[in-house]
C-alpha cells in the first residue's frame, strides 16, 4: 500500500495532493500536462523534497516531515522509468542493466535473465544507447529499473515520446509486468487509452490537486474526467468476466453485471475482460427490444439524468439490483427530446442497446477495479 | 632530438616542463572553480566568474607584474614562501609555471565548465534511483561523462601554455636554461643580429607543437561526440 500526502509550493504553482493505492496494482496519475504528475512522482522517488507531507510504502515511511524522516533516493528501493529513458550514454545496454543489478539493495526477486527475456532485450545487449530506437530505449530503461529489485515502480509517461507503433510495441511489456510480477506501479499519463489498458485505480489530477480517485469503473463515470477527455471519449469502463464461447457464432460471452455481452475476443473462461462502452454508442429503450440487429443489450435501472449540453447523459445501473447505483453503471448519451418523450428519469427500468464494445485489455490476474 | 641544436632542445624541453608544471597547478584549481561556478548558486558568483576571466582580458605584462608584487621576494606571499618553506618563485621555472597557469586558467575553467554543463543532470538523478550514492555517481557517471571534454580542454590549455610570453618574461625574466622557454628563445633570437634563421626554426617548432596539440584535442572532442551518438 502506497500512501502519499504532499504539499509543495513552486513559484506560481502549488501542489497539494493526497492519495493512496492498495498494492499490488497500477495506480494511474491522470491529468493534463503541467498538473503536477511528475512532481508527485519525483517526491515519491525522493528526487524532490515536499514542503510538508508524508510518503509511506507499506510499513516503511520514506518521508515524514513531522518525524524528520527523509530516506535518500538511492536507498528507497523504488524503480523509476523516466519519460526520456535516461540511459547512460557511455555504457552499452548490458552495462546499463548491470549498473542497476550491482546496486540492488534487496535480495533478488527478479533475475537478470528473466528481465532480459521478459523485455526481449537479448538482441540489444551489446548496442550503444544511441543505436537504440525510442521503444527499445524504454524497454531497456524498464529492465534497468526492475533490476534494482524495486518495491514500487514509477513510470512517468514512458510512452509519451513514442509514436503510435512504438507505443503498441511497449504496452504489452507493461501489461506483462503488471500481471506476472504483481509489482505495485504508479503510472503517469495524459493519455486515457493507456490508463484504461494498465491501471486498476485512477487519481484524477488538475492544477496541482487530486480531483478524484478510485477504481476505473467509478472514475470513468466522473463528470470531471468527462470534462478532461471530451464528449466523444466519454463512456463507462466495466470489468466483465469471460463466461465462455458462443457455440455457433464464435463470439465470447462476457458477464457484465447481471447481463451478458458478446464480444469478438480471445480469452480463457474466468478471465477478467475490461470493456469500454462509449456513451454515444448506447441506445436506450424502455421496452425489451425485439426485431433488432443489435444483439447486445443490458437490462438496468436509470440512476441519474444529467444535462450534458446539447444532449442528456443517462446513468444506468446494470447490476440487477434495485438500481441504487451499487452495480456496474454504464452511460448513454441521448437527445433531450428522447428523454422527454420516453419519460426517462431515475428509477425507471430500461434496456441499454450496446452498438459496439471496445476491448481495453485483459487482466487475467483479475485485479478488481475497486 | 638530433635535428635540434642544444639551445633549441633546451628551450623545447623547458617549455614542455613549464607547461606540464602549470597543469599540476591549474587542473585541480580549475576543476574546483568550474564545479562551483556550474553547480552552486551563491552571492559573489558573478564576481568569481569575472576574476577567473581577468587574465583573458588583461595585458599579460600586467598579470606578470601583479604576480611580481604578490610572489616577489618582498611580496606578501613570496616573502612568506621564502622564509617559511624556502621556496623561491621569481627567476625559476616553477615561477614560470605559475605565471603560465594563471594565464591559461580561464581557458581551462571554460573547457571544464562546458563539459560539466553538457552532462544531463537527469542522468545523475537516474543513477540515484538505481541506488548510487554521491561518490558512486561522481565516479561512475559525472567524471566519465566529463572526462573526454576535460582532456580536450587540458590539451588546448597545454598548447596555449607552451606559448605563454608576457606574464612569464615579466615575472621570472629570461634566463637561459631556467626560464627561457620557446617563445622567449624566439624573442631573444630576434633581438640578436643575424638571428633570423634561428628564429624561423623556433617559430616552425612552435607551429608543429601547436598543430599537434590541437589535433589531439580535436580527436578527443570527436570521441565524445561519437560516444554520445551525435
Amino acid at each position: 500500500m502506497l500512501s502519499v500526502t504532499a504539499v509543495k509550493q513552486r513559484e506560481a504553482f502549488r501542489l497539494d495532493v493526497s492519495f493512496d493505492s492498495p498494492a499490488p496494482g497500477v495506480v494511474a496519475l491522470f491529468g493534463p500536462s503541467g498538473c503536477g504528475k511528475t512532481t508527485i512522482v519525483n517526491i515519491i522517488a525522493g528526487l524532490l523534497r515536499p514542503d510538508r507531507g508524508r510518503v509511506a510504502l507499506g510499513e516503511t515511511v520514506l518521508f515524514d516531515r513531522d518525524l524528520k524522516i527523509d530516506v535518500p533516493a538511492e536507498k528507497r528501493g523504488i524503480g523509476y522509468v523516466f519519460q526520456d529513458a535516461r540511459l547512460f550514454p557511455h555504457m552499452n545496454v548490458a552495462a546499463n542493466l548491470r549498473f542497476a543489478e550491482r546496486r540492488a539493495a534487496r535480495t533478488r526477486v527478479i533475475g537478470f535473465d528473466r528481465v532480459v527475456g521478459m523485455l526481449g532485450l537479448q538482441p540489444l545487449m551489446t548496442r550503444r544507447v544511441h543505436q537504440l530506437s525510442g521503444g527499445e530505449k524504454q524497454r531497456v530503461a524498464i529492465g534497468r529499473a526492475l533490476l534494482t529489485q524495486p518495491r514500487l515502480m514509477l513510470l512517468d509517461e514512458p510512452l509519451a515520446s513514442l509514436d503510435r507503433e512504438r507505443r503498441e510495441e511497449v504496452l504489452p511489456y507493461l501489461e506483462t509486468l503488471r500481471d506476472q510480477l504483481g509489482l505495485p506501479m504508479v503510472y503517469v499519463s495524459h493519455r486515457f487509452d493507456e490508463v484504461l489498458r494498465l491501471a486498476t485505480r485512477i487519481v484524477l489530477m488538475q492544477s496541482g490537486s487530486a480531483l478524484a480517485q478510485g477504481g476505473i469503473g467509478t472514475i470513468s463515470l466522473d463528470r470531471r474526467l468527462r470534462a478532461m477527455i471530451g464528449p466523444d471519449s466519454v463512456g463507462a469502463v466495466v470489468d466483465g468476466t469471460v463466461l465462455g464461447r458462443e457455440p455457433g457464432g464464435g463470439l465470447l460471452r462476457v458477464r457484465i453485471g447481471s447481463g451478458e455481452l458478446q464480444v469478438n475476443a480471445a480469452s480463457p473462461s474466468g478471465a477478467t475482460l475490461r470493456v469500454q462502452m462509449l456513451a454515444r454508442d448506447i441506445i436506450v429503450a424502455t421496452r425489451k427490444p425485439e426485431f433488432l440487429s443489435v444483439r447486445n443489450h443490458l437490462k438496468g435501472i436509470v440512476t441519474a439524468v444529467e444535462d450534458d449540453g446539447a444532449s442528456d447523459l443517462i446513468s444506468i445501473d446494470v447490476g440487477g439490483g434495485g438500481g441504487d447505483g451499487s452495480g456496474p453503471t454504464i452511460l448513454a448519451r441521448i437527445t433531450k427530446a428522447a428523454t422527454r418523450e420516453l419519460a426517462i428519469a431515475p428509477a425507471k427500468p430500461v434496456w441499454a442497446l450496446v452498438k459496439s464494445v471496445a476491448l481495453r485489455g485483459v487482466t487475467s490476474a483479475g485485479f478488481p477495479g475497486e | 632530438m638530433i635535428w635540434l641544436s642544444p639551445d633549441e632542445s633546451e628551450a623545447l624541453h623547458l617549455s614542455l616542463s613549464v607547461a606540464l608544471r602549470s597543469l599540476v597547478i591549474s587542473v585541480p584549481a580549475a576543476l574546483i572553480v568550474a564545479w562551483i561556478l556550474t553547480r552552486r548558486r551563491f552571492l559573489g558568483h558573478t564576481l568569481l566568474d569575472v576574476v577567473v576571466h581577468l587574465p583573458l582580458v588583461l595585458p599579460p605584462v600586467a598579470v606578470g607584474y601583479g604576480l611580481l608584487l604578490l610572489f616577489g621576494a618582498r611580496g606578501p606571499i613570496g616573502g612568506w614562501l621564502k622564509s617559511a618553506l624556502g621556496i623561491q618563485l621569481i627567476f625559476t621555472r616553477n615561477g614560470a609555471a605559475l605565471a603560465t597557469a594563471v594565464m591559461s586558467f580561464p581557458l581551462m575553467v571554460r573547457a571544464i565548465r562546458i563539459s560539466l554543463e553538457s552532462i544531463d543532470r537527469g542522468l545523475e538523478d537516474a543513477a540515484r534511483t538505481l541506488g548510487a550514492g554521491a561518490i558512486d555517481r561522481l565516479a561512475t557517471i559525472t567524471v566519465p561523462l566529463m572526462l573526454p571534454g576535460l582532456l580536450a580542454g587540458v590539451i588546448t590549455a597545454f598548447s596555449a601554455a607552451l606559448g605563454e610570453f608576457g606574464a612569464v618574461i615579466t615575472f621570472v625574466s629570461n634566463i637561459p636554461g631556467e626560464t627561457r622557454t620557446l617563445p622567449l628563445a624566439l624573442y631573444s633570437a630576434l633581438q640578436e643580429p643575424g638571428g633570423e634563421h634561428a628564429a624561423a626554426r623556433l617559430a616552425m617548432l612552435s607551429v608543429i607543437l601547436g598543430i599537434g596539440g590541437l589535433s589531439v584535442a580535436e580527436w578527443f572532442a570527436r570521441r565524445v561526440r561519437r560516444m554520445l551518438g551525435r
